[in-house]
Formats: C-alpha cells, structure tokens, sequence
C-alpha cells in the first residue's frame, strides 16, 4: 500500500509483467530488433499483446553509442509504439529506473491503463570503444579540450570517497566480487564468475588509478522491457502484481568540479522524495532487498550510504562483513548489477528494477534472495555524477 | 478520461526569435525566459516548484546527455529534474502527466533552440535516418519532404499555389508578433519561383530556422485558482508516432497527426473539432505540412485545406485563423522548442495578449508540433480559458 505521504488518492500501479534479451558485448541483432525482443518477452510474461498496450515509454541512452539521432523516433516501432503515444525520457545514466519512473506516471496520471516501458541500448555501434563517445557529455569550453574520459572523473570520485573515509581498494573491491558471483546465476550475464577473487581485481590492469580494469562494468548490448498497469487491470492479468510504492529523482548542479563528490546527495534527496511517497520512516529495516546501480564497485557502496542504508562511511565494512550478500541481512545487487550481468547504460538500469519485480514474485530462481522480500529498492546514477533515481516497489 | 479544469498553465515566458543570438549562449536563453516565465507565474522556482521538464536532442546541442546542462540556469538545483527527448509538446504532457497523478503541485517546462551554433544542420538530420537502410543513400534529408508533398498533392488534388499561399500568409501574420524572426510581405509568386530544394519543395516553402527559448509554469487546479485569475487550462492532450520505415509509412497521410489529435479530443471532451475550437496553431516546418496536418487534425476534410487557405478561411481574419502566431514559417523553426512556440500563441490568445494580432472572442485553441523529418511523430494539445 501506499504510505502516509502519498498525496490525494493517486491512483495505483503496478508492474505486472518483465522481460529482457541476453546482456552480451557485441549483438548481431540491430537497436530495434533488441528492443523488439525485450518488449515481446515483458508481454509474453503478462500474456498481453500490443493491443492491450495504451502507451510506450522508451529509455535509451547517448544518441552518440548508435550515432543516431532522435534515437526513439528510429526505435518507437521495435519498441512496439506504432500507432501508439510514445515518448522518452532521458536523465543519463539514470534513464533506466526513470524509465520505470515515467511509466508510473503515465498510468498514475489516469490517462493510460496499460504502458510498455522499453530501454534498450547498443554501445558496441560506437567503434573501436564508446568511451569516445563520452568526450561529448562535456562542456564545451572548459571542459572538452582536456580531452578525459568517464574513468578519469569517476577515479576522482572514487579518491574523494577513499580518502574522506580511509577506505582501501582492498575493502572495495570485494564488491565486484560479489556481484560477479551472483550474476553466475543469472541465464542473461555477461561477466559471470563463480572464481574471481579479490586478488584478481586489485591485480587487474590500472585505467586510471584508483580504478583498475576489473572495477568497472563492461561495455555491452542489451535491452528490458516491463508491462506496467493501473490497479483494475493488474488484477485482472496477475495475481502477483508488484505495486510502485514511491518514486524519486533529483539532478545536481553542472558544475561538478565545485562539488563534495565524497557523498552523493541527490541521491539522498532522490531516496527521500521516495521513502516520503512511501512513507517510509526507517529505510534500514523497511527495504529488505536492494540495487543500487553499480557501474563501478565503489558506486554501489557510495549509493548505499547516499540511499541511508548504512552511515556514511561504513558501507564497505558491512560489505565485507557479508551484509550486503545474497543470504545477509540486506541482499545487495542480487542480480549481479552492472559489474556482472553488464551495464548497457539504460536496459541496465532497468534491469534493476525487473529483479526486484522478479524477487518480489519469488521468481529469480537461483538468484532467489530467501525470506520473502516484501519490499525493494531499484537506484540509478548518471549525468556528471549528478542524477539519482529512485523506484520502491513492494508486494 | 476528460481534463477539464485539472492542469492550468499559469506562467508564460520567452527569449527570442532571432535568426541568429551571438550575445545569448543557450543558457543565458533558457535563464532569460525561465526567469520572465516565474515572474509571469508570480512563483519562487527555489520555493514552489515540484519538478521541472526540459525538452531536447542530444544532437541538436552537440552536447551528450542534454540534461547534465539544464538545472542551474532554470534555479533547479536539487530538485526532481528530466529531460524528454521529444518535441516540446511532448514535455508538456509529461508535466502535465506528473500534475495528473496528484503528487505534483507546480512543474516547470523549458525547450530552447540555439539553431544559429549548428553549422551544419542538414548533416545532423542525416543521422536519423535508419543507418541500416536510408542513410547509406547519403542524400540531404529534406528529399523525404520533397516526395512527401508530392504525394500528398498527387493524393488530394491540392496545388502548389495553395501551397505557397500558406507561406505568404503566415510570413505576413508574423509582420504582427514584435517575437517573429523571420516576418516579410511575399506574393504566391515570390514563393513559388525561389528556387527548388527537393521538387516540388521551393526554398521559401521550408521555414528558416531561429534561436530562442521557451519556459511554462504549470499547475494543479487548486494551485492554479490561487496563482491567477486567468488560468489557461489544459483542456486535452495527445501524442502518437506512426511507423518510422519510409519504406511502409503512409506518404500522403499524416496518420500521426490524426492519432494525436484524436487522443487530445477525446482527452478534451471534443466531439466536433472544427465547431469547439476557435484556433489553431499547426506545425508549417514545411508550407505543406500545415495544409496536411489541418486535415489529419479533423479541422476540414481531406484535399480542402488547400483551397481554405486560398480563400482566406485561415487567415488571421478568417472563420478559423490558423498560426496567426507567424507559424515556424514566420517565427523561424526552433528545433525541438517549434511546438512550445505553437502553444505560446495559444496561451497568449486565450489571455488576450496577443497585440496587434489579438483574434478577438477566442475562447478554446488548438496547437500541434511534429517532430521534422524523417519522422512520424506528432503532439496536440488543447488549451482553453
């Protein structure tokens, strides 16, 4: 049920049904195919068709990955938009819970029943490597001509939070560990690994000290797609609707350089836009399972604090305590996230949000946290380490 | 589901159109109408608004990730922020979407073009064409107008003439709006012997573009009531995209625009389009579009926009005025902001501030933005006092 906070008699939504291609580096399939396969699986899983779907809500992120422009308009038909409204919003890296987001109010507004929510994303168009791509999300000016990349501003980001704390890469890098692990027992990862061990990220190749090679998720082709749909419909297609509870999203300033990035807080104030809609008090014991987004290892312990689930600071040591595994207290990124199942940018966040749908239905089979998760948590990041969005979804 | 009397716009404001704004950057637009649109709106952005909508292409900016450069110039720091990778009257859906849910008192909605920084425009257009199929036919995108207005003329019998009447009408309304970049007193004549783009298309026939910016305050009825005594409201919404394929898109019809316009009549109560409406402000990127898209929109039937617009029916001081604003032709084109431009018209009709060109006794108006080639995307919306 909603919370106290939620205004007004909002009307309820629920995702009803889920579905996502293969995660892999190099797709055969074009852009559209991949978002066709998504979306035909999310309405297999619901038993719907095209004709039951009101609206399509498309996430997708960089037209630079495809080199191409108006990148809905050449998808809307692969996503199942023919005839159909269609529209795409777009916060960066945090397109893909925002996706799931936007297909909230889309039904909440009570102008849809049905909505088809599509994120798709194919970086291996962007040759030799996307990274190229990310010169452009720069300022022009002050910016560009120094010629960066990602890695280099998230290394400063990861110094920033290793120092603020005392961390060491050691107490970090057990979170790749753990999610490529899980991701072992997910049939779509691309980097799965039962072996991989701490030793092998802190021995992996330097990108940009602090982050090494094994540090940071791959570049990869993938789509996911949800069936989203007002209460009376739900009901009528499931009975395991998983109802959207609370909603948050938040975006900092440009100028990222004049920022502590010791601690994300959007985030927070993405996280307390959706525990308020929630009414959620005490996120520590009411989330029972969470995906924070997981681009790099680091992130997912600076996301965990930015979303008030462990003191700032203190999420590596819960890390390494077992906390945060599949069987501790607060499973975390039992799919495997980004750093296992793979991070094509916007499927990836809103593969986030299809785990916990499938965990909350008991239907992530060997990823199956145990104990009956009744309610979790989806995060997503992006811009110039500048956007959080926050869905929470419960039974 | 009807909308009448649920979401208002409350807060108009607006920089520009010039062909070309070497003293404005992109963000000192934005800013210069954000700050224009709170006052309009009587708000406090740090204090009263709940969320903000920016509309815009990557590929238009030169920029990835538009939405990295929008918060601070619109005073949205910290503070629930997207962008809509659409047409501006896409992002007014959104916000209007947000309100409809009950969670959200006030939104904000921004689009902008800085068209004058973009070198080499017809290149960028390249890029939407399907890479698979179409691009490697390296051909400059307006060839899709140019067979597209052939066929529609082929299909319904409508001239050239009727065509470029659409030109020098709307150039001449733009004479009227001080916003207008690109007014001027033409003949049918003038129009029509300028030069072939992509025949029959003529270069008078495809509206230039302009720089400027555009920001909406919206509200909840409630809020709306407390804000203004003249409260525009959202009387309905639609939105569609027809197949992009060229090679299974309808070239004639613009089915796109028929879909959006019936969901924004059906969002309205509208059962008679033509008899409801007073105005309309239409997408005319190209002269012909705004015969095509009057048609697909119910407001006369097929093959007659033509010669309704010859006879003068949609002049400014015809039975039913159309883009009496200048339209893109007169206003200038402003990339993903051209539809915002439409419903900035509307609203200042509606208000009765529309000076010199005031349509007098207007009471509900239309407005209508299509995305540009090589598109099938379209979005209506209605907006009455």
């Amino acid at each position: 049920m909603y919370g106290n906070r939620m205004k007004g008699n909002t009307p309820r939504v629920a995702v009803v049904g889920a579905g996502m291609t293969k995660f892999v580096r190099r797709a055969q399939e074009t852009a559209k195919e991949l978002a066709w396969e998504a979306a035909h699986l999310a309405l297999q899983s619901c038993e719907m068709t095209l004709d039951d779907i009101d609206a399509v809500v498309i996430g997708t992120a960089p037209d630079a990955f495809d080199g191409v422009h108006m990148k809905s308009e050449y998808l809307s038909d692969g996503c199942g938009g023919w005839g159909k409204p269609v529209i795409r919003g777009y916060v960066g890296g945090g397109t893909g819970v925002f996706a799931a987001i936007q297909g909230w109010y889309h039904v909440a507004s009570g102008l849809f029943d049905n909505v088809l929510v599509v994120c798709e994303e194919k970086m291996s168009s962007c040759q030799p490597h996307p990274q190229a791509a990310f010169l452009t999300i720069f300022d022009h000016t002050t910016e560009r001509p120094l010629k960066h990349n990602l890695l280099w501003i998230f290394a400063l980001e990861m110094n920033a939070y290793m120092n603020r704390y005392g961390l060491s890469k050691r107490d970090i890098a057990s979170v790749s560990v753990k999610n490529k692990h899980n991701a072992a027992d997910h049939p779509a990862a691309l980097l799965g690994d039962r072996d991989i061990t701490v030793d092998d990220v802190l021995n992996s190749p330097v990108l940009a000290w602090p982050v090494q090679r094994l540090d940071v998720s791959p570049v990869t082709d993938g789509a996911v797609a949800l069936v989203m749909s007002a209460s009376h419909e739900a009901r009528r297609v499931t009975n395991k609707p998983i109802w959207v509870e609370g909603v948050g999203w938040n975006l900092d300033t440009a100028y990222w350089t004049n920022r502590d990035l010791s601690y994300p807080v959007y985030v927070e104030e993405a996280a307390r836009m959706a525990y308020d809609m929630a009414g959620i008090t005490e996120p520590r014991k009411e989330i029972h399972i969470a995906e924070p987004y997981d681009p790099f290892d680091y992130k997912e312990l600076h996301h965990l604090e930015g979303l008030m689930l462990f003191d700032r600071g203190e999420a590596p040591k819960a890390a390494a305590d077992g906390v945060t595994q599949r069987d501790g207290d607060l499973p975390v990124c039992p799919s495997g996230g980004l750093l296992g199942v793979g991070n094509p940018i916007a499927a990836a966040g809103l593969m986030k949000v299809a785990e916990i749908f499938w965990q909350l239905r008991s239907e992530a089979g060997a990823r199956q946290v145990p104990g009956n998760p009744r309610r979790g948590l989806a995060q997503a990041w992006g811009d110039l380490m500048q956007v959080g969005t926050v869905i929470v979804m419960g039974t | 589901m009807i909308l009448r009397h649920r979401v208002a716009i409350v807060g108009a404001g607006w920089s520009g159109f010039r062909s070309i704004s070497p003293d404005l950057s992109y963000k000192e637009l934005m800013y210069d109408a954000a700050v224009k649109s709170y006052e309009d709106a009587g708000i406090d952005p740090r204090r009263d608004v709940d969320s903000f909508v920016s509309v815009g292409e990557d590929y238009h900016e030169g920029i990835s990730i538009m939405d990295e450069y929008v918060p601070d110039q619109l005073s949205a720091l910290h503070r629930p922020v997207q962008t809509i990778a659409g047409e501006g009257i896409h992002g007014l859906a959104a916000a209007a979407m947000q309100i409809l849910t009950g969670q959200f008192d006030v939104v904000v909605v921004e689009a902008h073009s800085k068209a004058s920084n973009v070198l080499t425009l017809p290149y960028v257009e390249a890029f939407a064409f399907d890479p698979v199929y179409n691009r490697p036919l390296k051909a400059h995108p307006i060839y899709v107008a140019g067979m597209e207005m052939l066929r529609y003329l082929a299909e319904t019998a409508t001239t050239h003439e009727e065509c470029a009447a659409v030109v020098a009408k709307n150039r001449a309304n733009a004479l009227k709006n001080p916003s207008a970049g690109h007014p001027a007193a033409l003949s049918i004549d003038d129009v029509l012997i300028s030069g072939p783009v992509a025949e029959p298309l003529t270069r008078l026939e495809c509206a230039d573009h302009s720089d400027g910016a555009i920001v909406f305050v919206l509200a909840s009825a409630e809020t709306a009531r407390a804000l203004t005594d003249h409260p525009v409201w959202l009387r309905g919404i639609g939105w569609a995209n027809d197949t992009f394929r060229l090679e299974s898109r309808p070239w004639g019809d613009a089915r796109y625009a028929r879909a959006a316009g019936e969901m924004a009549y059906r969002t309205a109560g509208i059962q008679s389009p033509r008899e409801e409406i007073d105005f309309a402000e239409i997408d005319d990127t190209f002269a012909y579009k705004e015969l095509q898209h009057t048609e697909a929109l119910g407001l006369c039937p097929p093959g007659v926009a033509g010669e309704w617009t010859l006879a003068g029916g949609t002049a400014s001081s015809g039975a039913f005025p159309v883009n009496v604003s200048g339209g893109a032709l007169g206003q200038g084109h402003l990339l993903d902001a051209t539809g915002l431009a439409r419903v900035l018209e509307v609203v200042l009709q509606l208000r009765g501030e529309a000076g010199q060109r005031q349509i007098e006794g207007v009471e509900t108006g239309l407005a209508f933005g299509w995305r540009g080639v090589p598109t099938t995307g379209g979005a209506a919306v209605v907006l009455g006092n």
